[in-house]
């Protein structure tokens, strides 16, 4: 019992780390799953972060309450940008959310009520590990559910082939939305826990880098379960606790594992399909049978 | 009345007029062609009748309700679906999930029922899949409902299209080129189904190439050259008809008209 109270003292900050860090790549898993390669997510957590945080040290609201606060901004803020922004595909839509996240950056930057390039301090320390633990149980939950419905197949379909899915009677505009802003609720939730239990948020926590940081997480980790995200954000999270003296050069080690996943292992880490087709061979070969 | 009326319908790409004063009547119950030369025209057409471009000119009515302006997947909804001359199949889904995708708009539960899996979600869902079942073992594919769709050859491939289309319980079925690429047994099997869907009530409208599988199959056929029709009416006809035999012939393609 001492061992773990010691372990805990010492590593809980870099356990909740991880649990927040895998909201995040399930947030863009999800926006990935229908085809958006967005970089918005970071920005949506810092709408998320700042929003929860301004509700709980100004009007005092309780802790749930500015939880759901810091879902719903983000949320309202990906339908007004989602619409023109959506239309657009790949590349271009990538540039169009880094843009986004940019001007969010800058906004929060040189607004009053954010506290500008000082951030917000004193934000009380509400998050507890098992904020963490129920919120990604009930995130995971949601989109393993999502996985298995009419929805999660269209944003599939989507993904593969737009016009197929479209001639399958699939609203492929209204689908884009929903996947882009169920994704900005989940990256908002992570920003509000985050916010509450750093004591303090400024606004270079959410902008390019942190953005490239997701997307390096879901990558790597792989996007065909759920299971690679959780497991790319938890790599991530504790590489550099071990590899400190790397810190400085944190965008170009993401940059190269990005390049790395992309080349040699497109499916990344955690890939259901390839870990069956191995277990059919080894089984294959074990037993002689087809 | 028709199931589905092009009237007077134009189409050019920037300087090319691609279809010109194009009217087809296709009726419900009946197997009806269209056939043509390479690049006279055809897909053009279904992909008009789609709402994936627009007419320059003309209009398209399904069961008397005017099509202009109805978004694709509208159009779906209403009772039409296809296949594509180039296959375009969800390669990384299942058999079962690419045919499920075909029920979307059927499945009509809320996103509570999704999130609580509620009876009501799982009796939707397993109805869904049961009638999904159904159109794979219909077109033999049952066997193989758990594979990705990548997995399947060219002529499986294109029976996995058809199943999907009828998935999403279409009253016309417009098939690009449904036995392209397919071996002389695979074509007769489809053609029985073909009939098959006809004889069940649904219109079929349908791109083909090769004329012997047209004459034998259809009980209307319409004929597409240069963006013009130049003949439409029973198979007899258009056989012996000068100006079809010269379009072929023009083309070399004599082989194919008898
Ligand atoms: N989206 C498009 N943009 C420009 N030209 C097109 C487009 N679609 C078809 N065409 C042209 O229209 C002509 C007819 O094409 P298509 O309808 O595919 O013929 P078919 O199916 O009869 O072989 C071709 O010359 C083709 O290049
Ligand atoms: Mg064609």
């Amino acid at each position: 019992m001492a061992a773990f109270a010691d372990f805990w003292a010492t590593y809980s900050t870099l356990v909740y780390s991880v649990g927040i860090h895998a909201l995040l790549a399930l947030s863009l898993w999800l926006t990935l799953s229908c085809g958006l390669l967005s970089l918005a997510n970071a920005a949506f957590m810092g709408i998320g972060a700042y929003t929860a945080a301004l509700l709980t040290l100004n009007l005092h609201w309780p802790f749930p309450a500015a939880l759901l606060g810091g879902a719903v901004a983000p949320a309202v803020v990906a339908l007004i940008i989602g619409a023109p922004t959506l239309r657009l595909s790949g590349v271009y839509l990538a540039m169009a959310t880094l843009a986004f996240g940019e001007v969010t950056r800058i906004l929060i930057l040189n607004l009053q009520i954010t506290g500008g390039p000082e951030g917000l301090n004193g934000i009380p320390l509400l998050t507890t590990g098992w904020h963490i633990v129920v919120i990604l149980a009930v995130a995971g939950y949601g989109l393993a559910r999502i996985r298995r419905s009419r929805l999660g197949r269209a944003f599939e379909a989507i993904r593969e082939d737009e016009v197929a899915a479209r001639l399958m009677g699939i609203n492929v505009e209204s689908h884009k939305l929903a996947a882009f802003t169920l994704g900005a609720v989940l990256a908002g939730v992570a920003g509000a826990l985050n916010a509450h239990f750093t004591f303090f948020i400024s606004p270079r926590e959410y902008g390019f880098e942190n953005a490239v940081d997701i997307l390096t997480m879901t990558i790597l980790g792989g996007t065909t379960s759920l299971i690679g995200p959780v497991l790319g954000a938890t790599i991530l999270t504790l590489l550099p606790e071990l590899m400190r003296f790397l810190h400085a050069y944190r965008l170009a080690v993401n940059g190269l594992i990005l390049v790395v996943v992309v080349l040699f292992l497109p499916t990344g880490l955690w890939d259901a399909r390839r870990f069956r087709q191995l277990l059919k061979n080894r089984r294959a070969r074990k037993g002689g049978q087809p | 009345m028709s199931l589905l009326s092009i009237r007077g319908i134009g189409k050019h790409f920037g300087g090319l007029q691609v279809l010109e004063d194009v009217n087809i009547e296709v009726p419900g119950g009946a197997i009806f062609a269209l056939i043509g030369p390479n690049g006279a025209g055809k897909t053009t057409v279904f992909n008009l009748v789609t709402g994936l471009i627009k007419p320059s000119s003309g209009s398209i009515a399904f069961e008397g309700r005017d099509l202009a302006g109805v978004p694709p997947h509208q159009i779906t909804r209403l009772g039409i679906a296809r296949t594509f001359q180039n296959i375009r199949i969800f390669p990384d889904m299942t058999l079962l999930e690419n045919v499920m995708v075909g029920r979307h708009h059927l499945l009509n539960y809320g996103g509570l029922a999704l999130l609580f899996a509620t009876p009501a979600f799982r009796e939707a869902e397993r109805r869904s899949r049961e009638r999904a079942l159904e159109l794979l073992s219909w077109v033999k594919l049952d066997h193989k409902a758990d594979a990705t769709a990548d997995n399947l050859s060219y002529g499986e491939q294109r029976k996995l299209e058809f199943a999907r289309a009828l998935a999403t319980e279409p009253k016309l079925l417009l098939l690009d080129e449904p036995v392209a690429g397919m071996n002389p047994s695979e074509k007769a099997v489809l053609m029985e189904e073909i009939r098959n869907i006809r004889d069940r009530g649904y219109g079929v409208f349908l791109i083909e190439h090769d004329m012997r599988f047209v004459m034998n199959l259809c009980d209307r056929v319409a004929v597409l050259n240069f963006g013009r029709i130049i003949a439409e009416g029973p198979p007899d006809e258009i056989r012996t008809h000068p100006d079809v035999i010269e379009a072929y012939l023009g083309r070399g393609d004599e082989a194919e008209v008898s």
